[in-house]
């Protein structure tokens, strides 16, 4: 991994979504009032403005809602990767995501295609969410 | 009537713009002022209000103090507007607040830097990457602002059955404008085939789908309609202006082809007592190719999902039905960072003044301008006429 790679800094507010994810596991905040998931997390339901959240394991199952392939690395950080894939899963659960996927060469995406999390490690405190085509989609 | 209807636009002005190597940040916004002044027939000392923006280009410390003090302005109002490429229609709706609020009477609105002098165009689309997305859940993954626009097209294609060939003619269309704008970017006239051929840079988008990088500032001096009969230029009045917003970051958006521009220009059209068909031009912000086309249906031009059909056939053309963003806008005017959708309001101005020489859309008398902020996140519609629509 190069060292000015943008990573992710977690927050009070973030900290239990990165923790989750360098566990291999993808979670969501959750109101208990009205049932809705929702994300980027707040510390309020962005549908029923209840304080009362939860995070809650989520399926890590989805679609993709739409998805760009990079060229042109936005710094030298993303040189080596180019070209990359950047998508919007849509997960199960409600909320969107961005993300990037992990495809077998050759292999283009569409719309719609359901997909699966994975995870990238970053180093010992940090895993990425990524995303590649569900494995009976490819039979 | 609205209360900032009455204030008026009275004096515009540019520095130059493409690569201006020989000038700071601050350097550019004085000329686009002395610019504006000399426009209205008026001096600094006039002044009494200052709005501006934020740069990229240095770290400034309060910016509308920075700008006012280096001008020599002592204003009775001042503020830093920071709506992205929402600042430019903003700073003038501010202006026209603070003077209907009775704070000041003349405000200096002035934005621009030296976006592709100052370091480099890489150093620059590195900056804004990491600036218009969410840095924990997107910077990450490296998308370009660019990438942000390109899910919105891709999707747009999805639903709407949107081509490439159709934002391609929002390029072309661009760049036709700005041949007729001597103070231009890019002037070289291009075809639809040059853009499709031009090097992919986040799919479906291509260079020639992207904004420019490059150096310049604008200026616009706002005053009450009262003050503006006596001064040298026909005046461009303030008939209506709408905000709207429906997210920050594109990733958690979850209808991405439509957006805040809907209630914008709703309540643009409401306040000013306009129809569409009363629009003589429109000067849309043009970020991407596929931004046009997504204004054009969300501020009701057309259907939604027939933004690609639009642009085609010379529509958004100087000839055509709805002549759009004339002056060549960010793809091919110029794209100086906060400050490049403010080019669209002197454009505006020019259309209604009559002066835009060899882009003139014959008897323009209302124009509507559409600032659009992030990535179709924050949009500011204002729409201008002359004396009789006011």
């Amino acid at each position: 991994m190069q060292t000015d790679r943008p990573v992710p800094a977690p927050n009070p507010e973030t900290a239990p979504y990165w923790k989750a994810a360098r566990e291999h596991r993808l979670i969501l905040p959750r109101c208990l009032a009205c049932g809705k998931y929702h994300f980027y997390p707040r510390s309020h339901c962005p549908f029923c403005a209840s304080r009362s959240l939860a995070w809650e394991p989520c399926s890590g199952k989805g679609v993709i809602y739409s998805f760009t392939e990079v060229f042109r690395a936005p710094s030298e950080a993303f040189a080596a990767d180019v070209p990359y894939v950047v998508a919007i899963v849509a997960l199960d659960e409600g909320p969107h995501l961005m993300t990037r996927l992990v495809l077998t060469s050759g292999m283009s995406p569409r719309i719609d295609q359901p997909v699966e999390v994975l995870y990238e490690d970053l180093d010992d405190e940090l895993s990425l969410p990524r995303f590649r085509v569900m494995q009976e989609e490819l039979k | 009537m609205n209360r900032t209807a009455r204030c008026s636009i009275v004096g515009i002005g540019e520095s130059a713009v493409g690569k201006v190597p020989d000038r700071s940040a601050l350097q550019l916004q004085a000329d686009a002022t002395s610019a504006a002044l000399a426009d209205a027939g008026l001096t600094i000392a006039d002044i009494d209000g200052l709005i501006t923006t934020p740069v990229r280009v240095e770290a400034w410390n309060m910016p509308c103090g920075v700008v006012a003090s280096y001008l020599g302005i002592r204003p009775s109002y001042l503020l830093t507007i920071d709506l992205a490429g929402a600042s430019g229609a903003a700073m003038i709706h501010h202006a026209a607040m603070a003077i209907a609020a009775g704070q000041c009477t003349a405000v200096l609105c002035v934005a621009g830097q030296n976006l592709l002098s100052n370091r480099s165009r890489s150093h620059a689309v590195k900056t804004m990457a990491e600036s218009s997305a969410h840095p924990q859940f997107e910077v990450p993954y490296g998308p370009l602002v660019a990438s942000n626009y390109a899910l919105i097209a891709r999707r747009h294609m999805h639903e709407y059955g949107t081509t490439e060939e159709q934002m391609a003619e929002v390029a072309v269309t661009m760049r036709k404008h700005a041949s007729l704008n001597p103070n231009a970017h890019k002037r070289d006239l291009i075809s639809v085939s040059d853009v499709l051929k031009s090097p992919m840079i986040t799919s479906p988008l291509k260079i020639l789908d992207c904004a420019l990088v490059s150096d310049g500032a604008a200026a616009a001096i706002v005053t009450s309609a009262d003050r503006a009969r006596d001064l040298r230029q026909k005046p461009a009045c303030l008939l209506g202006q709408g905000y709207g917003l429906r997210h920050s970051y594109i990733g958690e958006y979850l209808n991405v082809t439509s957006s805040g521009a809907v209630e914008s220009g709703r309540k643009a059209f409401a306040m000013a007592g306009l129809k569409h068909s009363d629009i003589d031009v429109a000067e849309l912000y043009d970020c991407f190719t596929i931004t046009v086309i997504i204004e054009l249906e969300d501020l009701g031009f057309c259907k939604k999902g027939e933004g690609g059909a639009f642009v085609q056939g010379g529509r958004i053309g100087l000839d055509g039905e709805l002549p759009t963003t004339t002056h060549g806008g960010l793809l091919s005017g110029g794209h100086c960072g906060l400050g490049g959708g403010f080019f669209h309001v002197l454009e505006a101005v020019r259309q209604i003044r009559g002066s835009a020489g060899a882009r003139q859309v014959e008897n323009a008398k209302t124009v509507l301008v559409h600032g659009n902020g992030g990535t179709i996140a924050i949009h500011c519609t204002l729409i201008l006429g002359n004396e009789a629509a006011a």
